[in-house]
Protein backbone atom coordinates (compact mmCIF):
# COMPACT_ATOMS: atom_id res chain seq x y z
CA UNK A 1 0.00 0.00 0.00
CA UNK A 2 2.03 2.62 -1.47
CA UNK A 3 0.77 6.29 -2.81
CA UNK A 4 2.20 7.61 -5.80
CA UNK A 5 1.69 11.22 -7.72
CA UNK A 6 0.44 10.70 -11.47
CA UNK A 7 1.96 14.30 -12.73
CA UNK A 8 -0.02 16.07 -15.71
CA UNK A 9 1.91 18.63 -17.37
CA UNK A 10 0.54 21.15 -20.01
CA UNK A 11 4.19 21.81 -20.83
CA UNK A 12 7.59 19.53 -20.30
CA UNK A 13 6.81 16.36 -20.32
CA UNK A 14 8.11 14.59 -23.84
CA UNK A 15 5.91 14.83 -27.07
CA UNK A 16 2.55 12.68 -26.51
CA UNK A 17 1.80 10.57 -29.39
CA UNK A 18 -1.41 12.45 -30.48
CA UNK A 19 0.14 15.84 -29.56
CA UNK A 20 -2.75 18.24 -31.39
CA UNK A 21 -3.43 20.97 -28.41
CA UNK A 22 -6.37 20.77 -26.54
CA UNK A 23 -7.85 24.32 -28.32
CA UNK A 24 -8.21 22.40 -31.57
CA UNK A 25 -10.34 19.51 -30.47
CA UNK A 26 -13.92 19.66 -31.22
CA UNK A 27 -15.92 20.37 -28.06
CA UNK A 28 -17.12 16.98 -27.87
CA UNK A 29 -14.07 15.48 -28.15
CA UNK A 30 -13.55 17.70 -24.86
CA UNK A 31 -16.34 16.11 -22.96
CA UNK A 32 -15.38 13.10 -23.86
CA UNK A 33 -11.62 13.44 -22.72
CA UNK A 34 -13.28 14.95 -19.20
CA UNK A 35 -15.76 12.14 -18.93
CA UNK A 36 -12.62 9.73 -18.70
CA UNK A 37 -11.20 11.79 -16.39
CA UNK A 38 -14.13 11.51 -14.06
CA UNK A 39 -14.83 7.96 -14.84
CA UNK A 40 -11.22 7.13 -14.18
CA UNK A 41 -11.23 8.50 -10.83
CA UNK A 42 -14.61 6.70 -9.78
CA UNK A 43 -13.06 3.56 -10.78
CA UNK A 44 -10.85 3.98 -8.03
CA UNK A 45 -12.40 5.09 -5.67
CA UNK A 46 -14.56 1.77 -6.54
CA UNK A 47 -10.80 -0.07 -6.38
CA UNK A 48 -10.25 1.68 -2.98
CA UNK A 49 -7.21 2.91 -4.61
CA UNK A 50 -8.71 7.08 -5.07
CA UNK A 51 -6.52 9.16 -3.06
CA UNK A 52 -7.14 12.80 -4.52
CA UNK A 53 -7.18 14.54 -8.24
CA UNK A 54 -6.50 18.25 -8.54
CA UNK A 55 -6.65 19.92 -11.66
CA UNK A 56 -3.84 23.77 -11.90
CA UNK A 57 -5.00 26.39 -13.45
CA UNK A 58 -1.79 27.31 -16.23
CA UNK A 59 -1.88 30.97 -14.52
CA UNK A 60 0.53 31.08 -11.80
CA UNK A 61 3.80 33.23 -10.75
CA UNK A 62 7.28 32.06 -8.95
CA UNK A 63 7.79 34.17 -5.49
CA UNK A 64 9.94 34.58 -3.35
CA UNK A 65 11.57 36.29 -0.27
CA UNK A 66 12.97 39.53 -0.67
CA UNK A 67 14.31 40.63 2.70
CA UNK A 68 12.82 41.46 5.58
CA UNK A 69 10.28 44.22 6.12
CA UNK A 70 9.98 43.71 2.30
CA UNK A 71 6.30 42.22 0.03
CA UNK A 72 7.91 38.75 -1.58
CA UNK A 73 9.07 39.31 -5.34
CA UNK A 74 7.14 37.55 -8.04
CA UNK A 75 8.41 36.94 -11.62
CA UNK A 76 5.55 36.06 -13.87
CA UNK A 77 3.77 34.76 -15.57
CA UNK A 78 5.87 31.81 -16.41
CA UNK A 79 7.77 31.47 -19.62
CA UNK A 80 7.07 29.26 -22.54
CA UNK A 81 9.85 27.00 -21.78
CA UNK A 82 8.86 26.42 -18.58
CA UNK A 83 7.70 22.58 -17.64
CA UNK A 84 4.08 23.75 -16.46
CA UNK A 85 2.39 21.05 -14.11
CA UNK A 86 -1.81 20.86 -15.49
CA UNK A 87 -2.95 18.55 -12.61
CA UNK A 88 -2.34 15.80 -10.18
CA UNK A 89 -4.17 12.38 -9.01
CA UNK A 90 -2.76 10.69 -6.06
CA UNK A 91 -3.34 6.78 -5.91
CA UNK A 92 -2.99 4.27 -3.06
CA UNK A 93 -2.10 1.08 -4.75
CA UNK A 94 -0.61 -2.38 -3.64
CA UNK A 95 2.62 -2.63 -6.17
CA UNK A 96 4.47 -0.37 -8.17
CA UNK A 97 3.41 -2.31 -11.23
CA UNK A 98 -0.49 -1.22 -10.51
CA UNK A 99 0.70 1.99 -10.14
CA UNK A 100 2.15 1.64 -13.75
CA UNK A 101 -0.74 0.05 -14.96
CA UNK A 102 -2.86 2.87 -13.59
CA UNK A 103 -1.00 5.41 -15.07
CA UNK A 104 -0.84 3.41 -18.84
CA UNK A 105 -4.51 3.95 -18.27
CA UNK A 106 -4.74 7.49 -17.51
CA UNK A 107 -2.48 8.16 -20.31
CA UNK A 108 -4.51 6.58 -22.97
CA UNK A 109 -6.93 9.32 -21.83
CA UNK A 110 -8.82 10.09 -25.73
CA UNK A 111 -7.75 13.63 -27.29
CA UNK A 112 -8.45 14.63 -30.83
CA UNK A 113 -10.26 12.51 -33.24
CA UNK A 114 -11.41 10.72 -30.26
CA UNK A 115 -7.76 8.46 -29.99
CA UNK A 116 -5.91 8.23 -27.13
CA UNK A 117 -3.55 10.84 -26.33
CA UNK A 118 -0.86 8.28 -25.24
CA UNK A 119 0.51 11.49 -23.41
CA UNK A 120 3.69 11.08 -20.91
CA UNK A 121 2.78 11.32 -17.06
CA UNK A 122 4.98 11.71 -14.53
CA UNK A 123 5.18 8.71 -11.75
CA UNK A 124 6.59 9.92 -8.62
CA UNK A 125 5.95 8.07 -5.52
CA UNK A 126 5.44 9.74 -1.81
CA UNK A 127 7.87 9.53 1.03
CA UNK A 128 6.54 7.64 3.66
CA UNK A 129 6.15 7.57 7.25
CA UNK A 130 9.06 6.07 9.14
CA UNK A 131 8.75 2.26 10.00
CA UNK A 132 8.46 1.52 14.01
CA UNK A 133 10.55 -1.10 13.44
CA UNK A 134 14.23 -0.60 12.15
CA UNK A 135 17.10 -2.64 12.97
CA UNK B 1 -15.75 7.55 26.39
CA UNK B 2 -16.50 3.80 25.93
CA UNK B 3 -14.75 3.75 22.79
CA UNK B 4 -12.47 0.61 23.86
CA UNK B 5 -15.07 -1.41 25.32
CA UNK B 6 -17.36 -0.71 21.88
CA UNK B 7 -13.94 -1.80 20.29
CA UNK B 8 -13.69 -4.89 22.13
CA UNK B 9 -16.98 -6.05 22.10
CA UNK B 10 -16.73 -5.64 18.27
CA UNK B 11 -15.90 -9.58 17.03
CA UNK B 12 -17.72 -11.43 19.67
CA UNK B 13 -21.07 -9.15 18.52
CA UNK B 14 -20.02 -10.34 14.93
CA UNK B 15 -19.72 -14.12 15.87
CA UNK B 16 -23.18 -14.14 17.06
CA UNK B 17 -24.79 -12.83 14.02
CA UNK B 18 -22.84 -15.12 12.15
CA UNK B 19 -23.59 -18.23 14.00
CA UNK B 20 -27.01 -17.04 13.81
CA UNK B 21 -26.70 -17.52 10.09
CA UNK B 22 -25.75 -14.01 8.68
CA UNK B 23 -23.08 -14.05 6.63
CA UNK B 24 -19.75 -12.35 7.62
CA UNK B 25 -19.84 -9.36 5.85
CA UNK B 26 -23.99 -8.52 6.47
CA UNK B 27 -22.99 -9.37 9.83
CA UNK B 28 -19.78 -6.71 9.78
CA UNK B 29 -22.10 -4.37 8.21
CA UNK B 30 -24.93 -4.23 10.58
CA UNK B 31 -22.40 -4.49 13.67
CA UNK B 32 -21.02 -0.96 12.44
CA UNK B 33 -23.97 0.50 12.42
CA UNK B 34 -24.91 -0.67 15.42
CA UNK B 35 -21.04 0.75 16.80
CA UNK B 36 -22.51 4.48 15.43
CA UNK B 37 -25.46 3.94 16.69
CA UNK B 38 -24.46 3.30 20.36
CA UNK B 39 -21.23 6.48 19.92
CA UNK B 40 -24.21 8.30 20.25
CA UNK B 41 -26.31 7.07 22.61
CA UNK B 42 -24.26 5.60 25.27
CA UNK B 43 -22.56 9.00 26.58
CA UNK B 44 -26.15 9.75 27.54
CA UNK B 45 -27.20 6.42 28.69
CA UNK B 46 -24.82 3.33 28.95
CA UNK B 47 -27.03 0.19 29.12
CA UNK B 48 -25.77 -2.13 32.00
CA UNK B 49 -25.48 -4.80 29.70
CA UNK B 50 -23.64 -3.17 26.58
CA UNK B 51 -22.64 -6.81 24.32
CA UNK B 52 -26.56 -7.98 24.99
CA UNK B 53 -27.44 -4.11 23.40
CA UNK B 54 -25.01 -4.04 21.05
CA UNK B 55 -26.34 -7.61 19.53
CA UNK B 56 -29.94 -6.54 19.75
CA UNK B 57 -29.34 -3.54 18.05
CA UNK B 58 -26.87 -5.16 15.41
CA UNK B 59 -29.39 -8.00 14.66
CA UNK B 60 -32.30 -5.59 14.35
CA UNK B 61 -30.52 -3.73 11.78
CA UNK B 62 -29.93 -6.63 9.81
CA UNK B 63 -33.46 -8.13 10.14
CA UNK B 64 -34.53 -4.58 8.75
CA UNK B 65 -32.02 -4.42 5.98
CA UNK B 66 -33.88 -8.21 5.12
CA UNK B 67 -37.29 -7.44 5.57
CA UNK B 68 -38.97 -10.56 3.51
CA UNK B 69 -41.40 -12.49 6.25
CA UNK B 70 -41.06 -15.94 5.72
CA UNK B 71 -37.38 -15.71 6.68
CA UNK B 72 -37.53 -13.01 9.02
CA UNK B 73 -40.32 -15.73 11.39
CA UNK B 74 -36.97 -18.26 10.39
CA UNK B 75 -34.70 -15.72 11.82
CA UNK B 76 -36.32 -14.51 14.90
CA UNK B 77 -36.84 -18.28 16.32
CA UNK B 78 -33.41 -19.00 15.27
CA UNK B 79 -31.93 -15.88 17.21
CA UNK B 80 -33.89 -17.35 20.01
CA UNK B 81 -33.31 -20.92 20.19
CA UNK B 82 -29.69 -20.23 20.05
CA UNK B 83 -27.94 -20.28 23.89
CA UNK B 84 -26.00 -17.00 24.56
CA UNK B 85 -22.12 -17.46 24.04
CA UNK B 86 -20.23 -18.02 26.76
CA UNK B 87 -16.59 -16.66 26.88
CA UNK B 88 -15.15 -19.50 25.18
CA UNK B 89 -17.23 -19.46 22.55
CA UNK B 90 -16.51 -15.40 21.96
CA UNK B 91 -13.24 -16.31 21.94
CA UNK B 92 -13.52 -19.10 19.15
CA UNK B 93 -15.31 -16.41 17.34
CA UNK B 94 -12.90 -13.90 17.84
CA UNK B 95 -9.76 -16.04 16.78
CA UNK B 96 -12.04 -17.26 13.57
CA UNK B 97 -12.17 -13.72 12.37
CA UNK B 98 -8.72 -12.77 12.77
CA UNK B 99 -8.45 -15.74 10.54
CA UNK B 100 -11.04 -14.57 7.84
CA UNK B 101 -9.53 -10.81 8.34
CA UNK B 102 -5.85 -12.15 7.35
CA UNK B 103 -6.95 -14.61 5.00
CA UNK B 104 -4.10 -14.99 1.90
CA UNK B 105 -6.69 -14.38 -0.64
CA UNK B 106 -6.32 -10.38 0.36
CA UNK B 107 -3.82 -8.22 -0.07
CA UNK B 108 -2.13 -7.37 2.47
CA UNK B 109 -3.76 -3.79 2.66
CA UNK B 110 -7.26 -5.24 2.29
CA UNK B 111 -5.96 -7.79 5.51
CA UNK B 112 -4.95 -4.67 7.07
CA UNK B 113 -8.20 -3.00 6.99
CA UNK B 114 -10.70 -5.38 7.39
CA UNK B 115 -9.08 -6.86 10.62
CA UNK B 116 -8.82 -2.94 11.94
CA UNK B 117 -12.65 -2.97 11.12
CA UNK B 118 -13.99 -6.37 12.17
CA UNK B 119 -11.84 -7.64 15.10
CA UNK B 120 -10.71 -3.91 15.80
CA UNK B 121 -13.64 -2.36 15.68
CA UNK B 122 -12.20 0.57 14.60
CA UNK B 123 -14.70 2.84 12.04
CA UNK B 124 -14.26 3.33 8.38
CA UNK B 125 -13.33 6.83 9.27
CA UNK B 126 -10.71 6.55 11.54
CA UNK B 127 -8.95 3.90 9.46
CA UNK B 128 -9.21 5.83 6.41
CA UNK B 129 -7.81 8.48 8.62
CA UNK B 130 -4.82 6.27 9.64
CA UNK B 131 -3.18 5.94 6.35
CA UNK B 132 -4.44 9.07 4.96
CA UNK B 133 -6.97 8.32 2.15
CA UNK B 134 -10.42 9.91 2.01
CA UNK B 135 -13.44 7.51 3.66
CA UNK B 136 -15.22 6.64 0.37
CA UNK B 137 -12.18 4.63 -0.67
CA UNK B 138 -11.33 3.18 2.43
CA UNK B 139 -15.20 1.79 2.95
CA UNK B 140 -14.67 0.62 -0.95
CA UNK B 141 -11.67 -1.23 0.24
CA UNK B 142 -13.36 -2.71 2.78
CA UNK B 143 -16.24 -3.72 0.88
CA UNK B 144 -14.16 -5.16 -1.80
CA UNK B 145 -12.39 -6.99 0.78
CA UNK B 146 -15.74 -8.51 2.27
CA UNK B 147 -16.64 -9.76 -1.32
CA UNK B 148 -13.05 -11.55 -1.45
CA UNK B 149 -13.43 -13.66 1.49
CA UNK B 150 -17.08 -13.94 0.65
CA UNK B 151 -16.86 -17.19 0.23
CA UNK B 152 -14.44 -18.43 3.11
CA UNK B 153 -16.35 -20.77 5.75
CA UNK B 154 -16.73 -19.03 8.97
CA UNK B 155 -15.12 -22.01 10.66
CA UNK B 156 -12.31 -22.62 7.92
CA UNK B 157 -9.20 -23.00 10.23
CA UNK B 158 -6.57 -20.59 9.42
CA UNK B 159 -2.69 -19.98 9.48
CA UNK B 160 -1.46 -18.07 12.64
CA UNK B 161 1.55 -16.49 10.45
CA UNK B 162 -1.43 -14.42 7.78
CA UNK B 163 -2.59 -12.81 10.75
CA UNK B 164 1.05 -12.15 12.52
CA UNK B 165 2.00 -10.76 9.15
CA UNK B 166 -1.30 -8.47 9.00
CA UNK B 167 -0.70 -7.34 12.88
CA UNK B 168 2.86 -6.64 11.95
CA UNK B 169 2.35 -4.37 9.23
CA UNK B 170 -0.49 -2.10 11.59
CA UNK B 171 2.26 -2.07 14.07
CA UNK B 172 5.16 -0.92 12.00
CA UNK B 173 2.68 1.88 10.24
CA UNK B 174 3.04 3.45 13.47
CA UNK B 175 1.05 6.47 15.30
CA UNK B 176 -0.66 8.45 12.28
CA UNK B 177 -3.36 10.71 14.00
CA UNK B 178 -6.30 9.92 16.38
CA UNK B 179 -5.80 6.28 16.31
CA UNK B 180 -2.78 5.05 17.45
CA UNK B 181 -1.73 2.25 15.22
CA UNK B 182 0.93 0.87 17.35
CA UNK B 183 -1.47 0.76 20.25
CA UNK B 184 -3.95 -0.90 18.69
CA UNK B 185 -1.68 -3.52 17.07
CA UNK B 186 -0.41 -4.44 20.60
CA UNK B 187 -4.07 -4.26 22.27
CA UNK B 188 -4.92 -6.88 19.07
CA UNK B 189 -1.80 -9.11 19.31
CA UNK B 190 -2.04 -9.40 23.33
CA UNK B 191 -6.04 -10.67 22.23
CA UNK B 192 -4.90 -12.86 20.15
CA UNK B 193 -1.80 -14.29 22.18
CA UNK B 194 -4.53 -15.04 24.85
CA UNK B 195 -6.38 -17.14 22.61
CA UNK B 196 -3.31 -19.25 21.81
CA UNK B 197 0.02 -21.09 22.80
CA UNK B 198 1.63 -20.40 19.63
CA UNK B 199 5.26 -19.15 20.68
CA UNK B 200 5.32 -17.16 17.27
CA UNK B 201 2.68 -15.01 18.82
CA UNK B 202 4.17 -14.26 21.88
CA UNK B 203 7.60 -13.68 19.77
CA UNK B 204 5.49 -10.65 18.05
CA UNK B 205 3.84 -9.45 21.15
CA UNK B 206 7.52 -9.30 22.96
CA UNK B 207 8.44 -7.08 19.73
CA UNK B 208 6.01 -4.44 19.93
CA UNK B 209 6.17 -4.08 23.60
CA UNK B 210 9.87 -3.72 23.21
CA UNK B 211 9.81 -1.49 20.36
CA UNK B 212 6.60 0.79 21.42
CA UNK B 213 9.13 0.84 25.04
CA UNK B 214 11.48 2.99 23.17
CA UNK B 215 9.27 5.43 21.39
CA UNK B 216 9.07 8.28 24.12
CA UNK B 217 12.84 8.51 23.19
CA UNK B 218 12.30 8.03 19.75
CA UNK B 219 11.50 11.61 18.43
CA UNK B 220 12.52 14.97 19.40
CA UNK B 221 10.21 17.81 19.89
CA UNK B 222 10.43 19.09 16.51
CA UNK B 223 9.37 15.68 14.86
CA UNK B 224 12.75 14.65 14.19
CA UNK B 225 13.95 10.80 14.24
CA UNK B 226 16.58 10.07 17.10
CA UNK B 227 18.60 6.89 16.45
CA UNK B 228 18.96 3.98 18.73
CA UNK B 229 22.10 5.28 20.04
CA UNK B 230 21.77 8.54 20.76
CA UNK B 231 18.18 7.80 22.53
CA UNK B 232 17.94 8.96 25.97
CA UNK B 233 17.46 5.29 27.99
CA UNK B 234 15.73 6.97 31.14
CA UNK B 235 12.54 7.80 28.99
CA UNK B 236 12.22 4.15 27.64
CA UNK B 237 9.25 2.81 29.50
CA UNK B 238 10.47 -0.24 31.75
CA UNK B 239 7.48 -1.59 32.74
CA UNK B 240 7.28 -2.73 28.78
CA UNK B 241 10.27 -3.77 28.38
CA UNK B 242 9.98 -5.98 31.68
CA UNK B 243 6.59 -7.16 30.44
CA UNK B 244 8.17 -7.81 26.92
CA UNK B 245 11.29 -9.66 28.17
CA UNK B 246 9.20 -12.03 30.19
CA UNK B 247 6.68 -12.95 27.09
CA UNK B 248 9.75 -13.55 25.30
CA UNK B 249 11.58 -15.96 27.76
CA UNK B 250 8.87 -17.87 28.18
CA UNK B 251 8.26 -18.35 24.81
CA UNK B 252 11.89 -19.08 24.15
CA UNK B 253 11.73 -21.83 26.60
CA UNK B 254 9.53 -23.48 24.55
CA UNK B 255 12.55 -24.24 21.88
CA UNK B 256 10.61 -23.31 18.76
CA UNK B 257 12.37 -20.32 17.01
CA UNK B 258 10.53 -18.43 14.42
CA UNK B 259 11.74 -14.93 13.08
CA UNK B 260 9.54 -12.91 15.42
CA UNK B 261 10.97 -14.34 18.55
CA UNK B 262 14.39 -14.05 16.89
CA UNK B 263 13.78 -10.30 16.27
CA UNK B 264 12.47 -9.78 20.26
CA UNK B 265 15.61 -11.17 21.18
CA UNK B 266 17.44 -8.56 19.39
CA UNK B 267 15.37 -5.77 20.67
CA UNK B 268 15.75 -7.28 24.33
CA UNK B 269 19.09 -7.06 23.99
CA UNK B 270 19.51 -3.33 23.07
CA UNK B 271 16.51 -2.62 25.55
CA UNK B 272 18.88 -4.19 28.55
CA UNK B 273 21.73 -1.84 27.54
CA UNK B 274 21.52 0.77 30.00
CA UNK B 275 23.88 3.26 27.75
CA UNK B 276 24.54 2.74 23.80
CA UNK B 277 28.19 1.58 24.64
CA UNK B 278 27.27 -1.24 27.11
CA UNK B 279 25.29 -3.41 24.34
CA UNK B 280 26.08 -6.79 23.77
CA UNK B 281 26.67 -6.43 19.98
CA UNK B 282 28.38 -10.45 20.49
CA UNK B 283 25.07 -11.99 21.11
CA UNK B 284 22.94 -9.45 19.16
CA UNK B 285 25.00 -10.52 16.29
CA UNK B 286 24.15 -14.16 16.86
CA UNK B 287 20.89 -14.01 16.96
CA UNK B 288 21.05 -12.09 13.83
CA UNK B 289 22.59 -15.27 12.40
CA UNK B 290 19.77 -16.64 13.83
CA UNK B 291 17.31 -14.68 12.18
CA UNK B 292 19.15 -14.93 9.34
CA UNK B 293 19.02 -18.59 9.09
CA UNK B 294 14.98 -18.51 9.49
CA UNK B 295 14.52 -16.07 6.73
CA UNK B 296 17.29 -15.45 4.40
CA UNK B 297 16.42 -11.75 4.01
CA UNK B 298 18.93 -9.50 2.48
CA UNK B 299 17.58 -6.77 5.20
CA UNK B 300 18.78 -8.76 8.02
CA UNK B 301 22.16 -9.70 6.10
CA UNK B 302 21.91 -5.97 6.21
CA UNK B 303 21.27 -5.25 9.89
CA UNK B 304 23.62 -7.99 10.84
CA UNK B 305 26.62 -6.63 8.79
CA UNK B 306 26.04 -3.09 11.07
CA UNK B 307 26.21 -5.23 14.15
CA UNK B 308 29.41 -7.15 12.88
CA UNK B 309 30.42 -4.04 12.53
CA UNK B 310 29.85 -2.95 16.08
CA UNK B 311 31.36 -6.40 17.48
CA UNK B 312 34.06 -6.98 15.51
CA UNK B 313 35.27 -3.88 14.42
CA UNK B 314 34.66 -1.69 11.11
CA UNK B 315 36.55 -3.42 8.95
CA UNK B 316 34.85 -6.73 10.04
CA UNK B 317 31.16 -5.14 9.14
CA UNK B 318 32.39 -3.62 5.96
CA UNK B 319 33.67 -7.12 4.52
CA UNK B 320 30.30 -8.26 5.66
CA UNK B 321 28.29 -5.82 4.07
CA UNK B 322 30.47 -6.33 0.77
CA UNK B 323 28.01 -9.45 0.53
CA UNK B 324 24.88 -7.99 0.64
CA UNK B 325 23.50 -6.66 -2.19
CA UNK B 326 24.04 -2.70 -3.04
CA UNK B 327 20.98 -2.22 -4.32
CA UNK B 328 19.38 -2.54 -0.78
CA UNK B 329 17.89 0.60 0.65
CA UNK B 330 19.50 1.59 3.39
CA UNK B 331 22.83 -0.06 2.19
CA UNK B 332 24.08 3.58 1.62
CA UNK B 333 23.11 4.37 4.97
CA UNK B 334 25.13 1.43 6.07
CA UNK B 335 28.01 1.44 4.45
CA UNK B 336 28.44 5.35 5.77
CA UNK B 337 28.16 5.27 9.13
CA UNK B 338 30.88 1.76 8.68
CA UNK B 339 33.04 3.82 6.66
CA UNK B 340 32.64 7.21 9.83
CA UNK B 341 33.89 4.29 11.87
CA UNK B 342 36.58 3.03 10.45
CA UNK B 343 37.84 6.28 10.31
CA UNK B 344 37.50 7.51 6.58
CA UNK B 345 35.26 10.28 6.63
CA UNK B 346 35.44 12.17 3.26
CA UNK B 347 33.62 8.45 1.89
CA UNK B 348 31.30 8.34 4.92
CA UNK B 349 30.34 11.93 3.61
CA UNK B 350 29.51 11.14 -0.03
CA UNK B 351 27.58 7.79 1.46
CA UNK B 352 25.31 9.47 3.66
CA UNK B 353 24.45 12.26 1.07
CA UNK B 354 24.00 9.35 -1.39
CA UNK B 355 21.76 7.85 1.26
CA UNK B 356 19.72 10.94 1.77
CA UNK B 357 18.81 11.05 -1.83
CA UNK B 358 17.30 8.02 -2.09
CA UNK B 359 15.75 7.67 1.43
CA UNK B 360 12.59 6.80 1.51
CA UNK B 361 10.62 8.72 4.63
CA UNK B 362 11.76 12.03 5.36
CA UNK B 363 12.69 11.52 8.22
CA UNK B 364 15.43 9.20 7.65
CA UNK B 365 16.00 11.93 4.27
CA UNK B 366 17.02 14.60 6.95
CA UNK B 367 18.76 12.32 9.52
CA UNK B 368 21.31 12.09 6.54
CA UNK B 369 21.63 14.77 5.69
CA UNK B 370 22.54 15.99 9.31
CA UNK B 371 24.99 13.21 8.98
CA UNK B 372 26.78 14.24 5.51
CA UNK B 373 26.53 17.74 7.03
CA UNK B 374 28.01 16.51 10.38
CA UNK B 375 31.23 15.59 9.26
CA UNK B 376 31.49 18.19 6.14
CA UNK B 377 30.98 21.05 8.66
CA UNK B 378 33.55 19.32 11.80
CA UNK B 379 36.38 21.01 12.50
CA UNK B 380 39.86 19.59 10.81
CA UNK B 381 42.20 18.55 13.79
Amino acid sequence: MAKYLLLKHYRGAPDAVNNVPMDQWTPGEIADHMQYMGDFASRLEGTGEYVDGQALSPEGTFVRYDGEGRPPVTDGPFAETKDLIAGWMVIDVDTYERALTLAGELSAAPGAGGKPIHEWLELRPFLTAPPTVTE
Amino acid sequence: MDEPLLRQLTPAVIGVLVHRGVDFATAEDAVQEALIQAALTWPDRRPADPKGWLVTVAWRKFLDAHRSEASRRDREQRAEAEPPPGPAEAADDTLQLFFLCAHPSLTPASAVALTLRAVGGLTTRQIAQAYLVPEATMAQRISRAKRTVGAVRFEEPGDLATVLRVLYLVFNEGYTGDVDLAAEAIRLTRELASMTEDEETAGLLALMLLHHARRPARTRRDGSLVPLNEQDRSRWNTRLIAEGVEILQTALGRDRLGEFQAQAAIAALHADAPRAEETDWVQIVDWYDELLRLTGSPVVQLNRAVAIGEADGAGAGLAALATVDPGLPRHSAASAYLHEKAGDLPTAARLYAEAARSAPNLAERDHLTRQAARINHAPRG
